[in-house]
């Protein structure tokens, strides 16, 4: 167990390290959804009280289309130079490479989220009209709901012709009700008129669920010619 | 046909070994056993197999049929034994050698920088080297993808083309530091197509053609054929 999670912090690390010297994903999320936001203020001009019921999908689109931007990178680095081959043949734990890869997308998203949600905040006039508090366990189950299944079918695509368009094709479908949740959710906060409580619960659920499958199928994945 | 080493403990049996990619048979019915501590060139034209051999020795790719033992266990259990070497670096370009080996190290749960740093001195390169591995040249880039490969101390060195795109120069004093690895008792595999420079220091030189191995000999020429390729 001491072997999974020091192999996880140090496969971490060096995604960091890879990242912040090549800023290949994070480059490409921030111009993504920086021109999301761009073109919806242009598009349309809501006032505060339409914002509050839009702004939740908004935001969770844009979040999802620059996560698969990511996640198509975290994989793609593992398959220059063939280096996966070099974690395929040691003796190390294939979660290791699982988690450190959901722990470093979950971590870039929400770096991204850090930056942009201050934007949308300015762009959409938004104050919360429910419990501000509750924004925060939706972005971060939901973040990590679309990393971690995102992680998984990147994987699961990587030896696929064309990548780029399978990684769409499965993840959104089984992301349905994670995303219903996430904007619902955060819907519901911003405008106050019903609780989030059941989202957060609806999230929490799907994340151990997905999360445990993945886990449980990722050595195969790895693994599979 | 199976066709079996002249003499000594064999530590690589590969039984009826048959791989298919769809419909395509890249091993057909592979069967061979191969010495400890011998240098084992294998050779052949493009499409013969010699690859897809070294793969399913590696556990990289699984037997359709047939089963790959080394010191009697299957290619997963034996990885600590197992050195790999590909024709691609299998190193991030963006990494100094150090923080490639560094990192391949955690793999093997082998702490501190001395292993590192001795394999890349066995390899003749500089630790201290600072910038990333994509600004080596490509003599460098193999002898680091080596130090890599030998980082565990594995006893079995499995390597696929480790001379292609090299200078003469560089591709000798590879082959100068392989015959070391092989005189300090490791096995090795080399895939090449550069026979002649093996020539003298490989034990053995396995020939394959069309997915199987047609003749193993003590020198780079085969008499049946009286060429090299």
């Amino acid at each position: 167990m001491n072997s999974l999670w020091a192999l996880t912090l140090a496969t971490l690390v060096k995604d960091i390290r890879l990242e912040w010297r090549s800023k290949d994903a994070l480059n490409a999320m921030l111009f993504f959804s920086l021109q999301v936001v761009v073109i919806f203020v242009f598009s349309f001009d809501p006032l505060a009280e339409e914002s509050r019921h839009i702004v939740g999908g908004l935001v969770w689109i844009a979040f999802l289309f620059a996560a698969v931007v990511a996640l198509n990178q975290t994989w793609a680095r593992e398959l220059r130079n063939q280096v996966l081959d070099a974690y395929r043949v040691s003796p190390a734990p294939a979660n290791a490479l699982f988690l450190a890869k959901v722990l470093g997308n979950f971590l870039f998203v929400v770096v991204l989220q850090g930056l942009m949600v201050p934007l949308f905040v300015v762009f959409y006039n938004l104050r919360a009209l429910g419990p501000a508090w509750q924004l925060i366990p939706i972005a971060l189950l939901g973040t990590w709901a679309l990393v971690v299944n995102g992680t998984f079918f990147a994987a699961m695509s990587l030896r696929t012709r064309s990548r780029e368009i399978m990684l769409p094709l499965l993840l959104f479908p089984i992301s349905i009700p994670a995303v219903i949740a996430m904007v619902a959710g955060t819907t519901a906060v911003l405008t106050g008129e019903n609780s989030a409580h059941f989202y957060i619960v609806l999230l929490l659920t799907y994340d151990v669920v997905f999360t445990t499958a993945s886990l449980g199928l990722f050595e195969t994945v790895l693994h599979a010619e | 046909m199976n066709v079996s080493s002249p003499a000594g403990v064999s530590v690589i049996h590969v039984q009826d070994v048959v791989k298919r990619f769809g419909r395509f048979a890249a091993l057909r019915g592979v069967s061979a056993e191969f010495d400890a501590g011998r240098f084992h060139a294998i050779l052949g034209d493009n499409g013969a197999g010699k690859t897809t051999l070294l793969r399913t020795i590696a556990g990289l790719a699984q037997p359709t049929e047939g089963k790959v033992s080394i010191f009697g266990k299957s290619p997963a259990e034996a990885c600590r034994d197992l050195g790999y070497m590909a024709h691609p670096s299998l190193l991030y370009d963006e990494m100094s050698g150090m923080e490639n080996l560094r990192y391949f190290a955690r793999l093997y749960e082998i702490a501190g920088d001395a292993k590192c740093e001795e394999a890349i001195r066995a390899v003749r390169l500089d630790p201290s080297l600072t910038r990333g591995v994509g600004q080596y040249s490509q003599g460098m880039r193999q002898r680091m993808s080596l130090a890599r490969a030998i980082l565990h101390d594995p006893k079995i060195l499995l390597l696929d083309e480790p001379f292609s795109n090299v200078d003469v120069h560089s591709a000798r004093e590879m082959v100068g530091l392989l015959k070391g690895m092989r005189d300090g008792g490791k096995t090795i595999f080399v895939v090449t197509h550069q026979a002649l420079l093996l020539d003298g220091v490989a034990d053995e030189f396995v020939w394959m053609e069309s997915g199987r191995i047609v003749d193993r000999t003590a020198s780079a020429v085969r008499a049946t054929q009286g060429s090299v390729p």
